[in-house]
């Protein structure tokens, strides 16, 4: 009994969804018509968004859905979104992109779409300018902080050298301190740790010396809109060519976008 | 109640703890011996030395006493480089331990050169010693006697203190354990071990203490 149930419950929800994509067909031509963008962004990720003095979102990602909404000649509604509801808020129609620092990976290519990648988001060794390195095997008996267990601690050592000394630090802040102190000469970290050091303009200044790993920020849009995708990466490309987006990359991030982005 | 218990990760990171009960024990040897030495000295200026001397000796000794450990060891490692002096966190595990047990050992050091009957001082100054003869010979060794469980038990203090080293990156058993729940995620079982081999180290401690006790106070067998 419950089984048939269930069989007629999800016969339901799927024709609900198979007619809520058809409702939906064309995402692009929705926007223009009701003269509004809905931009699902974070609230609680700074550099990318966080509640700016006068309560409203500011960041990468909140600069980067405004200067969508303005190439198509739209308003934009900032919906705030946490990292675990951002692909349903999408995925249920309840905004029209996800600008969320939202990284690509096959299970989420399933569901959704991707626009070209928007901000850079990666891992690297970063160092004063003096120190010169820009392979993993030039770390050689080098000293290097890493926060313990996090992602750039076990591709770090993976990739360097057997004398590398590499420290391992409880949290980000004791990272940044011996960093700082110069109880180490590098520190491998994500950019927007970096960033956050930059920000508070230090004597000795992280410059990225090359990349553990890399996985860029991509814009998130329901499947089966290619006018919209078009447009979209239509957007992003002249922003990278005009410099738009290297000015939000210098505003949140402190540094230049990379070559490769 | 149906968790698995799970050590097969011990074959492969034994090495690191082995290297952690290495460093815990490098820095209680140097801490205690240290340590304790420089309470001895910080007790005689208190109790016996030069007027002058005691307050800077107070002030060392309330200093260390009313801040958290924790914070001494991150004002070792983190601010005295911006002074120009660089440590490694053994160094400034070391220093930070030596500087911590040197204080409250010193009280309790002086506790027991206070307890000393006047007659003791009396009797060393009507045999010609000089006042420093009569405290290195007369005071010190049966006030060390009378206060040794109580230095002990500050040195398992001390011991077992040690374990927040690891904030700095100092790689002591606490390392270990969390370098191997960061790998493994077997938290559990990482702190399972590291618990259990801290209490053998501390019963250990205390053994080697009582000895090194009863070596140095021969003449407790008389009393």
């Amino acid at each position: 009994m419950i089984s048939r149930r269930l069989f007629v419950a999800m016969t339901a929800m799927a024709a609900a969804i198979g007619f809520g994509s058809v409702a939906q067909a064309d995402a692009l031509g929705d926007i223009t018509a009701r003269g509004t963008i809905r931009v699902a962004v974070p609230q609680d990720f700074p550099p990318f968004g966080s509640v700016g003095p006068d309560m409203a979102p500011v960041g990468y990602d909140i600069d980067m859905a405004n200067l969508i909404a303005e190439k198509l000649s739209v308003k934009v509604e900032l919906v705030p979104v946490t990292s675990a509801n951002r692909i349903p808020y999408l995925q249920t129609n309840k905004v029209d992109l996800v600008i969320s620092s939202l990284g690509k990976n096959p299970d989420r290519e399933k569901v959704i779409d991707f626009s070209a990648a928007y901000a850079p988001f990666y891992n690297g060794v970063f160092a004063p300018a003096d120190f010169v390195a820009t392979k993993p095997e030039e770390l050689a008996g080098k000293t290097i902080g890493v926060t313990r267990g996090a992602v750039e601690d076990l591709e770090l050592t993976k990739v360097a050298p057997a004398d590398t000394v590499i420290k391992r630090y409880e949290d980000n802040n004791g990272t940044i301190s011996a960093f700082l102190s110069g109880q180490v000469e590098a520190v491998a970290t994500g950019n927007v740790v970096a960033a956050a050091i930059l920000a508070k303009n230090p004597p000795k200044r992280p410059e990225l010396k090359f990349l553990i790993k890399n996985s860029p920020c991509y814009i998130g849009l329901s499947k089966e809109q290619p006018a919209l995708l078009e447009k979209v990466n239509g957007i992003i490309a002249a922003a990278k060519t005009d410099g738009t987006l290297n000015a939000i990359a210098q505003k949140w991030l402190g540094t230049d976008l990379p070559a490769e982005l | 109640m149906n968790y698995q218990f799970e050590f097969g990760w011990l074959f492969e990171y034994y090495p690191q703890i082995v290297k952690g009960i290495g460093i815990t024990i490098q820095l209680i040897a140097v801490g205690a011996l240290a340590g304790i030495s420089l309470g001895i000295v910080c007790a005689w200026v208190r109790a016996l030395g030069p007027a002058w001397l005691k307050p800077v000796v107070a002030a060392y000794v309330e200093l260390i006493r009313n801040t958290p450990f924790l914070i001494q060891l991150f004002f070792i490692f983190f601010g005295l480089p911006s002074l120009g002096l660089q440590l490694s966190e053994l160094q400034a595990a070391n220093l930070a331990m030596i500087v911590n047990l040197g204080a409250y050992s010193s009280e309790i050091i002086r506790a027991g050169i206070q307890a000393t009957p006047k007659g003791q001082f009396e009797a060393g100054a009507s045999l010609a010693m000089t006042p420093f003869e009569t405290f290195r010979h007369v005071v010190l060794v049966p006030s060390l006697q009378r206060i040794w469980p109580a230095l002990s038990s500050q040195v398992v203090i001390v011991m077992l203190g040690s374990a927040v080293v690891s904030q700095i990156a100092a790689e002591d058993l606490t390392f270990a354990a969390n370098f191997i729940q960061s790998r493994t995620f077997r938290a559990f079982e990482a702190y399972f071990i590291s618990t259990a081999v801290y209490l053998i180290l501390a019963i250990l401690l205390r053994q080697v203490l009582g000895m090194v006790g009863w070596f140095i106070f021969p003449r407790r067998a008389a009393r």
